[in-house]
């Protein structure tokens, strides 16, 4: 089959490797219809997340249908011919953790896990395509995927809905959301969310489904600004503003967003001393992580606020105002989403027509085209938002 | 008994030669080629690289061994007591979650037959008995006279508060000392409690999932030299029975 390999920093690949086998007995194979770049992902393309290995299959945002299941799967659960929305995380269901409806940190799915308790003292759940730390699974950048513990994850779609419409449940739709869950949002509350990349879209989106009166997005790019805009948010672009900090003050009354929401994660960009110090310490590999984002949003809060990260971490920060943080009486919560809260719920609003997550794609090619993808993605160029695979097209030009 | 096997085993230290041991010269070698092939980089992984590699060298060149006789860990699982009890009791069910143990075999009610993969992969053999034991608490054994090894070893069972499942605690001690048969482990100070805790890992999967996690077998692309140097020195592989380092430096490379 043809799967998209990671070979190297900026170097994708896509590749011609064996078709994935039933390893265990509550294995599936899924045929992949339609699969996904995710932002994540280009932590990975830019080589800052460790453990990643030459040869890696990426991708953890993937739908199909199941052609294969092991023989510990009842058929109530799955069965051949199921089309079904593959989560990122891989959940056993049985342990504390699943048992308590924390999916993402499943003690049970990550085979590697002394590699992640060597560097965050405990591991969170296996991920497909996520590095070797995450459990190293072949991810869904394919035509094929083997999804492990397919009786948890994966959610069977009605024939009347569209992969477009259902397959962001795999990751972004629901990652979003879970950034305005952490938020703690009141009624009346002003949100700042920064990035204005999918996640913070959908972030966006679902603030004002949970009650948030506005929300103020941050980015520097106009076209994702505008598609900000379109969701109802105000929009900061802060390559045109002096201060962040004091630009949210100032549009909030001097008391500060209620609920900050950081969708960039350990890549963020900004101007100044600071980001600069930062930069040049990821490139020697010193500081694994740029916490511009995160810095700004514990400054920006308001008092007893709350700040929520979707956005990916890997390793350790520096300069993370920590008194700021304590003095002013924040909450911080942070995670992989927990997937299999919200994937029902938020398939149940596609269905009926309440929403329409397409709204973000703006490339669908072939997957022969993803390693280019990954560096227009990259560098925003084109516009780009969300790229979509096509794992069956023939190098065709499509969209 | 704790006492008796910790002189035994510095007496066995005393006795040892002075020559390096094979990990110790895989950790030299692999600790070097690590560094040659950082240098070759020229980037700031590949600084990284030499870095490390130059320090596994360093440190198998100058390191004196240091034999373990124990192994210890705990882990928290939810089920029951009785579950896991029963699971454990039958040490037939011990080789299905315990990386290092080849077969254990029944040979009556208290007794059976052990075989581990030693430092190298070479086999050792050993008879034990359950010398006591309470339903669903507590299970200690011993191996008897013409062993290649002496092992005591001891599992108890708690019940956790509030319906969180069951404590599990393993103590084993053993004499001579084993290594824990792999450079890397030795080198990041893994010694066999960790080994122990990958073990139990596997337990928690196997009662709780049904199943252990595994990516080997999957799916991927080329592989390069540097995967191929990893799969070698993941401590928690046991270098299979019978192998040469070509062979099973080829077949993790293959491995996912």
């Amino acid at each position: 089959m043809k799967a998209v390999c990671y070979m190297g920093v900026e170097k994708m690949s896509v590749e011609t490797v064996p078709d994935p086998t039933i390893l265990n007995p509550r294995d599936a194979i899924v045929k992949i219809s339609s699969t996904c770049i995710c932002g994540s992902d280009l932590h990975l393309y830019d080589g800052f997340v460790p453990t990643m290995e030459q040869g890696d299959i990426m991708g953890h945002e993937f739908m199909g249908e199941v052609v294969e299941v092991g023989a510990g799967l009842k058929p109530d659960k799955l069965k051949i011919g199921d089309r079904v929305v593959v989560p990122f995380t891989i959940a056993c269901g049985n342990c504390f953790f699943c048992k308590k409806q924390l999916w993402s940190l499943c003690n049970n799915s990550n085979p590697n896990y002394w590699m992640a308790e060597e560097m965050m003292g405990f591991s969170p759940s296996g991920l497909f395509g996520y590095t070797h730390m995450m459990g190293g699974y072949a991810g869904g950048q394919a035509q094929y995927a083997r999804v492990p513990f397919a009786d948890v994850g994966p959610i069977k779609v009605p024939e009347g809905i569209p992969d477009e419409k259902a397959i962001f449940l795999s990751d972004i739709f629901p990652t979003g959301y879970f950034g305005a869950v952490m938020a703690d949002i009141e009624p009346g509350d002003t949100v700042a969310v920064w990035g204005c990349g999918p996640v913070a879209q959908f972030s966006i989106r679902s603030c004002f489904m949970l009650g948030a009166e506005r929300v103020i997005a941050i980015d520097r790019f106009d076209y994702r600004l505008r598609m900000a805009q379109a969701g109802g948010a105000e929009t900061i672009n802060y390559e045109e503003v002096d201060d962040v900090v004091q630009t949210l003050k100032d549009m909030t009354g001097n008391i500060g967003p209620d609920r900050c929401i950081d969708a960039v994660g350990m890549e963020a960009h900004d101007h100044g001393l600071m980001y600069m110090i930062d930069r040049a310490k990821q490139k020697a590999r010193i500081e694994l992580d740029r916490p511009v984002v995160l810095r700004q949003a514990i400054q920006a809060c308001r008092k007893g606020g709350t700040v929520s990260v979707p956005g990916v971490y890997a390793g350790f920060i520096d300069k993370v105002p920590m008194g700021a943080f304590m003095n002013k009486g924040l909450t911080m919560r942070a995670g992989q989403t927990h997937m299999m809260r919200y994937m029902k719920p938020l398939l149940d609003k596609v269905e009926k027509g309440e929403f329409d997550p397409s709204f973000v794609i703006s490339h669908r090619v072939p997957i022969d085209r993803a390693p280019e993808m990954y560096k227009i993605f990259r560098d925003k160029k084109e516009n780009c938002t969300k790229v979509v695979l096509d794992p069956w097209a023939d190098g065709a030009h499509a969209a | 008994m704790a006492e008796n096997a910790r002189i035994r085993i510095t007496d066995a230290g005393r006795g040892r030669s002075r020559s390096m041991s094979p990990q110790r010269w895989g950790a030299l070698i692999g600790g070097g080629a690590l560094a040659i092939y950082g240098i070759t980089r020229r980037s700031p992984l590949g600084i990284a690289l030499a870095t490390g590699g130059g320090s596994v060298a360093l440190l198998a060149a100058t390191r004196k061994p240091s034999p373990e006789s124990s192994a210890s860990a705990t882990i928290l699982i939810n089920s029951t007591p009785q579950e896991v009890y029963q699971f454990w009791r039958d040490f037939e069910n011990l080789p299905r979650f315990m990386n290092r143990l080849e077969t254990v075999s029944k040979l009556n009610d208290r007794r059976s037959r052990w075989v581990a993969l030693g430092p190298g992969g070479k086999p050792i053999r050993w008879d034990a008995e359950i010398i006591n034991e309470r339903e669903n608490e507590h299970i200690s054994w011993h191996s008897l006279a013409d062993s290649d090894i002496q092992v005591d070893g001891r599992v108890d069972f708690r019940s956790a508060p509030a319906g969180r499942g069951t404590l599990i605690d393993v103590h084993i001690e053993y004499s001579p000392s084993l290594g824990t048969g792999n450079t890397l482990a030795n080198f990041l100070n893994k010694g066999a409690n960790f080994i122990m805790r990958q073990d139990l890992r596997r337990l928690e999967a196997m009662i709780e999932a049904g199943e252990i996690p595994t990516i080997e077998g999957q799916s991927h692309g080329r592989r390069d030299f540097l995967t191929g140097v990893m799969r070698v020195a993941d401590p928690t592989r046991p270098i299979p029975v019978r192998s040469n380092l070509k062979d099973t430096f080829a077949a993790r490379r293959r491995m996912a």
